[in-house]
């Protein structure tokens, strides 16, 4: 398990090829967030970031059958292009892959302590990610339709 | 009792200040009624801590609710919604 908060950006390529080298992994599921038309800074909660995504990373080995997994998420000056964070799963089957991959995103999205500022001012936070990680909150590893 | 406390991003800039150490007042022991008390200093924190805001809270670096309670040398933090990813 790998959890990283850093300014320097990252290989997703080499970070997926890392977690294939057990030869019992059969899937690696992985999520690339690019910065999106607008530069911006990316505040962080040192200590606390770190702690949440270890949280959020257990909570899904609770959940899927995880046998590693890569969290890396950058702070700092971003500009438009840029890779922001990045998940990758690596599971037997990819059903545990992809579960896992989708369940960290959606939960950092709303419990890791980052903040996002545009020249126009802090990006305000949505309800649609408030929502996107309440539907996993059914059964372990269920989620909810709709 | 002494405890932490720090304020990120939106609220760091309206309180104009990262954080401070702050000796409790007797009768202060929860998240709520910190932020209700930081509040009665009136101005920026009036606005910035006030009911309507939605503002998270964090206990020695754990999302905590209001009715955490708190202890001497604990680390709370005020701050918006998160919007990482």
């Amino acid at each position: 398990m790998k959890v990283s908060v850093q300014t320097q950006d990252f290989d997703a390529g080499a970070e997926m090829r890392a977690l294939s080298r057990d030869p019992k992994v059969g899937a690696v599921a992985s999520f690339v967030g690019v910065v999106r038309e607008v530069a911006m800074t990316l505040e962080h909660y040192p200590g606390m970031t770190e702690k949440a995504l270890e949280r959020i990373v257990a909570e899904a080995k609770g959940r899927w059958q995880v046998m590693d997994c890569t969290v890396i998420h950058r702070y700092g000056e971003l500009a438009p292009t840029d890779q922001i964070v990045l998940v990758v799963v690596a599971s037997a089957h990819r059903g545990d892959a992809f579960g896992a991959c989708e369940f960290i995103m959606d939960y950092l999205k709303t419990q890791a302590p980052f903040w996002k500022k545009e020249a126009a001012g802090w990006v305000e936070a949505r309800a649609s990610d408030d929502q996107a990680a309440e539907r996993w909150s059914g059964l372990p590893g269920t989620r909810k339709l709709g | 009792m002494k405890v932490k406390v720090l304020y990120f991003a939106a609220l760091r800039e309206q309180l104009g200040t990262p954080g401070e150490e702050i000796e409790l007042p007797a009768g202060v022991g929860t998240v709520a009624a910190l932020r209700s008390h930081l509040r009665g200093r009136g101005g920026a924190w009036e606005l910035a801590l006030a009911e309507t805001r939605l503002v998270r809270m964090a206990v020695n670096q754990d999302m905590a609710p209001p009715t955490a309670v708190l202890k001497a040398g604990d680390e709370v933090a005020f701050f918006p919604p998160v919007t990482g990813g």
